[in-house]
């Protein structure tokens, strides 16, 4: 872990801000990411389903294990590939 | 942590003397910490943070500790002290009396700063730890700290190093920096300072720097705002200028030297980062100028026509001047070698400072090279005979200002009543003397708006 010191006047929190929510998906690309827990393609599958059906471009991903974070070279290419994504577990 | 009472020591394997004194140690039954091998006795101290708590300097040294406190203390050998601290006869029957101890790694030149930045307690800035996968320079340029170009992760460690560079408790209030009106500390201006990559030495120069900038007269949240070109330019003077390695001559307005580059880049810094001026937001110059990055140098006090600016300016000794400054203009003269005439080539150029037909409107500093500063100087042109002779050759006709005049839009109201006007206010012009010993060329750094409703020219001390 390596650590620096803020430069900033330290009125903004530390951690970055997300990027604002799209108003609609229709004609975006949103990825799906399976983290791998069972069952999740369940919820995946629908939802694939139920996004085509609104106009959006729907790309599946899968995390190679649940226990760990995606690897970068995943993270990257959903980063490169799609405007939106849901990652959904389900049990 | 608590110290056990009775003898506490701390040793390193490497030292010589440490060795000598194990088994008068070992029969004493002390408390021994060592730094360097964690078999050797029965405390660690290879992470040094006992080291650092106690403040140790010499291994080694042995407490007394009494109630948890230390009540005694003595460092290498010397059998009459050591018998003195722990009150036994005939310690070490077979050794000499005395030996000097070791240097305690905790003190290691390679060591102390990560030590203090671990248990010190000298640091407030709050701490940002970048994630395993985040690349360190990949992570500062996305939060948005720098200015586009690579800056130096400030770790702690560094932050420390820098503020070794001033006497100044990191705690104080530098300036208050516009726009958002944030209290700067020394501290932050020292971890800007790394991020520019400036060494310890620059610190004091880059502190008055934001001091200076900060000034009221100054106008930075203006000068920071403007659709205009200009930001500060920061030109040093007095011994520290050579002392921390500043140029002054060749290609001093160019790149190349770290210190020039480097105090100047820190000062945009901190109105970046510290005072949340960022393009595009507050700052909203239409065009900008490369300046903006850095633009810092040292006057050329030697072989100087000109008394150094800050002393002339009531500064004298280290100080710094800061001007809102828009850019480099060239000044060709290769001719003259009567200072009457330099003037009149000197003037013409200056007269079309922002635009021709405007003055009083826009300051500038006249950078003055040294093959041109011979011309004055052996003439006996100081630098009041110099703005005075310039101020005689930039009375302007007020017929030529006018709107309209020349065929051109731009240009005073109608209704002006005096036949001429100046193209500097008082104090609008400043002349400093700097560059290489080859060149006929001197330089106008065009200003911006000037006097009580723009930016005043302001000078500091560099205070160490």
């Amino acid at each position: 872990m390596r650590t620096v010191l803020d430069p900033t006047g330290e009125r903004r929190p530390a951690t970055r801000e997300l990027l604002p929510r799209p108003d609609a998906l229709r004609g975006r690309t949103v990825g799906l990411l399976d983290i791998s827990k069972a069952r999740g393609d369940v919820v995946l599958d629908r939802l694939e389903e139920l996004l085509r059906a609104d106009g959006v471009r729907v790309l599946r991903y899968r995390k190679p294990t649940f226990a760990r974070p995606a690897p970068v070279d995943l993270r990257h290419e959903i980063a490169e590939h799609c405007e939106v994504v849901i990652e959904a577990l389900a049990d | 942590m608590q110290l056990p009472d009775g003898l506490v020591a701390v040793v390193k394997r490497d030292c010589p003397t440490c060795t000598l004194v194990e088994p008068v140690l070992r029969g004493l039954g002390a408390a021994v910490w060592c730094q360097d091998d964690p078999d050797w006795f029965d405390g660690d101290d290879t992470g040094l943070e006992l080291s650092y708590r106690l403040g140790i300097e010499t291994v080694p040294t042995v407490l007394r500790v009494e109630g948890g406190r230390e009540t005694g203390r003595v460092v290498g050998w010397s059998r009459e002290q050591w018998e003195g601290l722990t009150g036994a006869a005939g310690l070490g029957p077979g050794l000499p009396d005395h030996r000097p101890g070791c240097g305690s790694l905790s003190v290691d030149p390679s060591r102390v700063d990560e030590l203090e930045a671990r248990y010190g307690d000298g640091l407030a800035s709050r701490r940002v730890a970048l994630a395993d996968l985040e690349d360190e320079h990949e992570a500062l340029f996305d939060r948005g700290w720098t200015d586009g170009l690579p800056v130096v992760p400030p770790t702690p460690e560094r932050v420390l190093r820098m503020l070794r560079g001033t006497t100044r408790d990191p705690r104080e209030v530098v300036a208050v920096v516009p726009p958002d009106l944030v209290a700067c500390t020394v501290e932050k201006v020292a971890v800007n300072a790394v991020m520019a990559g400036c060494l310890p030495e620059y610190l004091p120069v880059v502190l008055a720097a934001v001091e200076a900038a900060c000034a009221e007269e100054f106008a930075l949240h203006g000068l920071l705002a403007t659709t205009y070109f200009s930001g500060p330019v920061v030109v040093v003077n007095g011994p520290v200028a050579r002392r921390v390695g500043m140029n002054s001559g060749v290609n001093c307005l160019g790149q190349g030297n770290r210190a020039n580059a480097t105090i100047g880049r820190a000062l945009q810094l901190v109105v970046r980062n510290v005072g949340g001026g960022r393009p595009g937001e507050v700052d909203r110059a239409t065009l900008g100028n490369p300046g903006k990055y850095t633009s810092c140098f040292a006057e050329r006090e030697e072989d100087s026509p000109f008394a150094p600016l800050a002393a002339d300016r009531g500064v004298p000794g280290d100080a710094v001047t800061v001007f809102a400054g828009a850019g480099v203009q060239p000044v060709v003269d290769q001719l003259s070698r009567d200072p009457e005439s330099l003037a009149r080539s000197l003037a013409a150029c200056l007269r079309v400072n922002a635009h021709p037909k405007l003055p009083m409107a826009f300051d500038a500093m006249l950078v003055v090279s040294p093959e041109h500063g011979r011309v004055l100087r052996e003439a006996g042109w100081d630098r009041a005979r110099l703005l005075a002779e310039l101020d005689g050759l930039l009375r302007l006709p007020a017929g030529e200002l006018v709107r309209g005049a020349g065929g051109m839009a731009e240009g005073l109201p109608p209704g002006v009543e005096a036949e001429q006007l100046p193209k500097f206010r008082p104090g609008g012009l400043l002349v400093t003397h700097a560059g290489g010993d080859a060149g006929l060329f001197s330089a106008i750094i065009g200003g911006w708006v000037s006097g009580e409703t723009g930016s005043v020219p302001v000078t500091r001390e560099v205070r160490g």
